[in-house]
């Protein structure tokens, strides 16, 4: 028990803990997107496969960091774009191509790193980038350590979510997302193009979680490994339910759940560690994600039209 | 753009369609390898040499086909009755446990082997159960919860590989314990190596397709997948078909597990399978969930994947080729089966 | 037609509209005008083209041939956008809004570009709040949607075409869902709203509104126009032949002796269902041999009784009794074994499996117990059951192995009909049996309803169109907000008296004596 404490009391862990959460957020807040418009996007994962290589692969070829990050995120959306393409105008269904999407993508990852890199047994690494040194704020006691010794692509996570949040809620944009989410006739009635707007969202929601996996190799890890993303999109699919489809509370899903998991990392160092399998913490953040699916199953009021294909000329 | 059906779709738009899929594909398949640098033709005759090219070759995809066969009729059984399971990887490896766990004991000999795949069967449908008993009494849906099982499976697999089912004779590799030999599955033909699990994957798709189109069972898995509002209203118990389905499934994805541990490697290790579960989803598919299609799709898959490591071998394509062909004929497939029901119009 | 109308600006012509689905010809070369302040009625029966006509007019579907002009200018095809930003404003028969968003989101919708930061709550607010009391549309702006009685939401669908400043508005079906007064204050608004200068397209097939709110009507039958009268200048019955094509009535009911009681419900009670009353101790009795009609708006408690009574549903308190005895195990197979045949609201979604074909859609309630055997299906007895229906209720189809979805509405509706009725069930849910069939289908429908009452069952017939209710029950109650009204005896009661029970005036809080 002092063992926890001592943990929740670090500052390198609350430093962990957002790290942690960075990803996921930027993943969450793609993956919401396309829920509020209607869509499940099961590409999550294999679109964050493709941003965390492409991203790597383009600083690799001698890119800079932030075109690294924008060639991830062109390449979500290109996935985003196939995705939208085969689920919104011609409605096939959404598990389906979904699942398609993320074998595809992660596929496309594994043949282009063979492809480029024929002969490396390890993978080369990259410059990544550096915490933000903040004035003031980075030299407070703890708090400076805990929280504001952080790479701008942390600081751009937390601000894609407070934007996604004010554009679904106090914008004309994001009252046609979420009505095309609602009741897609509703949008269409008032001379809207649902087809646009759903398609929209998937190809911005698969740039946000693409930019989730460039943050592994850009920032990170330094580099890109065939089994990096680990199912973390998955997780960003049960974290959307969990914060009931709004973005305030996905965001704190996403740290509380990296929260348990930057303490199975430093519990496995302890005495608790050495009784229990390793395996059983490293499982925790995946039971952690089916306890909350359990726990916000009644809750959560579910987009009306989530997954229901909208086809204008269907009576 | 708007979908409108077509009443009566021609023979050449039902079978053309998903032909022209297939040859989009090859296309992929050209595109890629002139990516790699490589001669396309030469490419594709390699892969399909590597898949048909000697009897070697034929009975490696034979044998690669068989867990196919099994994930893919689990899936296609379970996509029928819009039943997502994306856990068949994890049912695979409950019913790889159950072949360790039985296989390699004190059971009485004769029995070992139906014991064996019966208890794997029950291992596969129990680990199905949970998420799918969470779909019906809470509304909590079963693609996440089946996927984030694959992961705790793995991890638990890991686990009992450096535990309690390590071999000790395994200098420190993680693996199991050998099975005895009564607990292994024999082989069809002596000296030929291909084991009865591709017999019994035959037998399966064969039993299978009886249950789906000649039993109350089967009628009522198809009525809850096509609309189970209606279904429900008609008085066909939504709930437990689909508690049903989750058995029938499970099992036949646990027979993989078992079938590839009995059958081929003799014990279990963490590789035992590259993601067969996941394969199973486009095998069936690709056979729009026919259970006589996943045989032919399975062996077609199987083919493709044996083909593409004896291809990157020698022309330098890498072998990923496979998987993204297969995920590209997925998607083309899909596609094509929508545009033989419906056709785009303008407004 | 008064002189001063005659002589007003022209809104809006339709030229030669034709548009096929498949091998359907929904219009054909169809043309309209329409003036200034003039109420024009399309009138037509079920499946006549109307809802086809004006989807093309407001850009929904785009028309094979023909051309919209709107104040004199050609309107693009296919993009409702294009229609609005011209004025015209529609009120769909199925409201066309988000049950989970606000009245004001609703409205605002779209109204802003999606580019911008949008103009504030306050003034919208104001506006809407404006139009409501110039046009008698009291609505709370702040209210969810979800939350609204149907008479609201048509309201707010109104308030949703006034907001763009439409100068032609178009209702279809507008009172299909309204209590006789509710519809009296429409028409109300709409004659406001025409002496501001606005014109109205008034989509309808029931004749007394069409002569009281119109000033011209265009009478449509088969996708064509086959008649346009001055309304001031026609009568019910010439509207009447116009619209069916010659003389084509619907059954009459003939009043009967009542035989036992079959069916009884005591006190019964449901939960609520999100915006959706539950019963509240509800007390019903159907007898052998009579038509019980149910009246009501919808969405007033009609859902939950009939889920309870096809066996979706079970009492959270109260008795259920079939032939006196209480029903402990109660699903909708057990409902069905019970001898309840049962008609289902929407045909299209739980009445049938589109991709099943005939065969399979037949023997959906009876697979288990008469075509099979130890979990085998026996499909050639299956068969010869669908071959039986399709001969007997007239099902117009290529065969058994034909898929539902291809059949139209109507024959659909009779494969449903004959499923059943075939087993001869002593008790028959019928809800909204008739909706949106044309009349053939209706007259034929109605008459085995008839025959099977006459044989000796006890029908609950649920419907929101009172003409149908009045003209088919021997007896018959209102629902509003879960609670049922006392029985009211063939002829006992007015339509406006019974729009005043829909309206939920009339219950007394608690129970009423029967």
């Amino acid at each position: 028990m002092s063992d926890i404490i001592d943990i929740l009391i670090s500052a390198s862990f609350w430093a962990a803990v957002i790290r942690i959460a960075t990803p996921l957020i930027f993943a969450t807040m793609g993956e919401l997107i396309c829920e509020r418009a209607g869509v499940l996007n099961l590409g999550i994962e294999g679109i964050m496969v493709i941003g965390a290589f492409t991203g790597w692969m383009a600083v690799y070829q001698g890119m800079p960091l932030w075109g690294g990050v924008a060639t991830a995120m062109a390449a979500g959306m290109l996935f985003g774009l196939l995705h939208s393409t085969l689920t919104v105008p011609f409605g096939l269904s959404q598990h389906v191509v979904g699942l398609g999407v993320t074998l595809l993508a992660t596929a496309t990852a594994s043949f282009a790193y063979r492809l480029m890199l024929p002969e490396v047994t390890s993978p080369p690494k990259i410059e990544p980038f550096q915490p933000l040194d903040l004035p003031v704020l980075s030299d407070l006691p703890f708090l400076g350590e805990a929280i504001f010794q952080q790479t701008a692509l942390t600081w751009a996570a937390f601000a894609v979510a407070a934007l996604t949040a004010f554009t679904l809620y106090r914008t004309p944009l994001g009252l046609a997302l979420r009505a095309a989410g609602e009741n897609p006739a509703a949008v269409e009635a008032q001379g809207l193009s649902v087809t646009a707007l759903r398609m929209g969202a998937v190809i911005v929601g698969s740039g946000l979680m693409a930019l989730g996996g460039a943050f592994l190799t850009l920032s990170a890890f330094s580099s890109f490994f065939f089994e990096m993303v680990n199912g973390r999109g998955w997780v960003c699919v049960a974290l959307v339910v969990f914060g009931a489809w709004k973005p305030g509370k996905a965001v704190l899903g996403a740290i509380l759940f990296a929260a348990f998991d930057a303490l199975q990392i430093r519990l496995q160092q302890t005495d608790l560690g050495a009784v229990l399998p390793y395996q059983l913490f490293l499982a925790a953040p995946y039971i952690l994600s089916i306890l909350a699916l359990i726990l916000m199953s009644r809750r959560a009021e579910v987009p009306a039209a989530l997954m229901l294909p909208y086809n204008k000329g269907e009576r | 753009m708007r979908l409108e059906p077509i009443a009566n779709p021609s023979t050449l738009r039902r079978l053309g369609l998903p032909a022209l899929a297939l040859a989009a594909t090859m296309a992929v398949a050209t595109l890629l390898a002139l990516v790699a640098g490589a001669d396309p033709f030469a490419t594709l005759g390699q892969i399909a040499t590597g898949a048909l090219g000697s009897r070697l070759a034929v009975l490696e995809t034979l044998n690669r086909a068989t867990p196919l066969i099994f994930t893919g009729l689990a899936v296609a059984v379970a996509f029928r009755a819009k039943l997502w399971n994306i856990g068949a990887e994890a049912q695979l490896y409950a019913g790889a446990i159950a072949a360790v766990l039985l296989g390699t004991g004190e059971l009485g000999s004769p029995w070992v082997l139906p014991v064996s795949a019966l208890a794997a069967m029950l291992a596969g449908a129990l680990i199905l159960l949970g998420p799918v008993l969470l779909k019906t009494r809470l509304g909590v849906d079963e693609v996440v919860t089946t996927l984030l099982l694959n992961f705790i499976m793995l991890l638990f697999v890991s686990y009992l590989l450096e535990g309690p089912l390590k071999d000790p004779m395994g200098m420190g590799w993680p693996k199991s314990p050998a099975l005895i030999p009564e607990a292994r599955l024999p082989r069809i033909v002596e000296g030929l190596r291909l084991h009865w699990g591709f017999a019994l994957a035959l037998i399966a798709a064969v039993l299978v397709w009886i249950i789906q189109t000649r039993t109350t069972l089967g009628f009522e898995i198809r009525a809850v997948g096509q609309n189970p509002a209606a279904a429900r209203f008609a008085g066909i118990p939504v709930n437990r078909v689909l508690l049903k389905t989750a058995l029938l499934s499970g099992g036949l994805a646990a027979l993989a597990g078992w079938s590839e541990v009995a059958g081929l490697k003799g014990h279990l290790s963490q590789d035992l399978s590259p993601g067969f579960g996941y394969t199973g989803i486009i095998v069936a598919m690709l056979a729009l969930l026919h259970p006589l299609g996943v045989v032919i799709s399975a062996l077609f898959v199987a083919g493709i994947f044996v083909g593409s490591d004896a291809m990157s071998r020698t022309a330098g394509v890498p072998t990923y080729i496979a998987d993204m062909l297969l995920a590209t004929a997925l998607l083309f497939m899909v596609l094509a089966i929508l545009l033989t029901k419906m056709r785009v119009v303008r407004g | 037609m008064t002189q001063a109308q005659a002589k007003a600006e022209v809104v809006l012509r339709l030229d030669l509209i034709t548009k096929s689905f498949g091998p359907l010809r929904a219009n054909d070369a169809i043309s309209l005008t329409l003036r200034r302040g003039e109420v024009v009625a399309l009138l037509g029966e079920n499946g006549a083209g109307k809802t086809t006509l004006m989807n093309i007019l407001f850009g929904h579907y785009v028309a094979d041939s023909g051309e919209v002009d709107v104040f004199g200018q050609p309107l693009p095809p296919g993009q409702p956008r294009a229609a609005l930003k011209a004025g015209v404003g529609m009120v769909h028969q199925h409201f066309t809004l988000a049950g989970n968003l606000t009245v004001l989101d609703n409205i605002t919708l779209g109204t802003e570009s999606l580019w911008s930061r949008g103009r504030g709550r306050a003034v919208a607010r104001a506006k809407v709040e404006a139009l409501a009391r110039d046009f008698g549309l009291v609505v709370d702006p702040m209210a969810k949607v979800s939350r609204l009685t149907v008479g609201e939401r048509q309201r707010v669908e109104i308030l949703k075409a006034l907001y763009r400043d439409a100068k032609i508005l178009i209702l279809d079906e507008p009172t299909a869902v309204l209590t006789p007064q509710e519809a009296e204050a429409l028409f109300a608004t709409l004659r406001k709203a025409t002496a501001l200068g606005l014109s109205v397209i008034f989509i309808s097939h029931k004749l007394h509104e069409v002569m009281a709110i119109a000033d011209r009507c265009l009478v449509l039958r088969h996708g064509r126009v086959v008649g346009e009268v001055d309304t001031h200048a026609t009568d019910k019955a010439r509207l009447a032949a116009l619209m069916v094509g010659g003389e084509l009535t619907l059954p009459k009911a003939e009043a009967k002796v009542a035989g036992p009681m079959l069916m009884e419900l005591q006190s019964v009670s449901t939960p609520d269902r999100g915006p959706a009353p539950g019963l509240k101790a509800v007390s019903l009795a159907l007898r052998a041999g009579q038509i019980t009609g149910l009246a009501g708006v919808s969405g007033n408690g009609q859902a939950a009784l009939a889920d309870l009574m096809s066996g979706l549903a079970q009492p959270a308190s109260g008795t259920l009794a079939l032939n006196g005895a209480p029903v402990t195990q109660w699903s909708p197979r057990t409902a069905v074994a019970q001898g309840i045949g049962r008609i289902p609201e929407d045909r299209h979604h739980t009445g049938s499996i589109a991709d099943f074909d005939l065969t399979e859609n037949a023997v959906l309630e009876g697979y288990r117990s008469r075509f099979s055997k130890a979990g085998w299906m026996n499909w050639p007895a299956a068969r010869a059951f669908a071959e039986g229906i399709i001969a007997t209720y007239d099902v117009r189809c290529p065969g058994p192995a034909t898929r539902i979805r291809l059949l139209s509405g109507g024959n659909m509706q009779k494969l449903i009909l004959g499923r059943a009725l075939a087993p001869g069930p002593q008790i028959i849910l019928a809800n909204q049996p008739v909706r949106g069939l044309d009349i053939g289908a209706i007259a034929y429908v109605q008459s085995q309803l008839i025959a099977a009452r006459d044989r000796g069952a006890a029908i609950l017939l649920i419907s929101e169109d009172l003409d149908e209710i009045m003209g088919l029950s021997d007896v018959l109650h209102v629902m509003s907000q879960g609670r049922l009204s006392p029985a009211f005896p063939r002829g006992s009661m007015s339509a406006p008296e019974i729009g005043l029970w829909m309206a939920g005036q009339g219950f007394t809080e608690g129970r009423h004596a029967a």
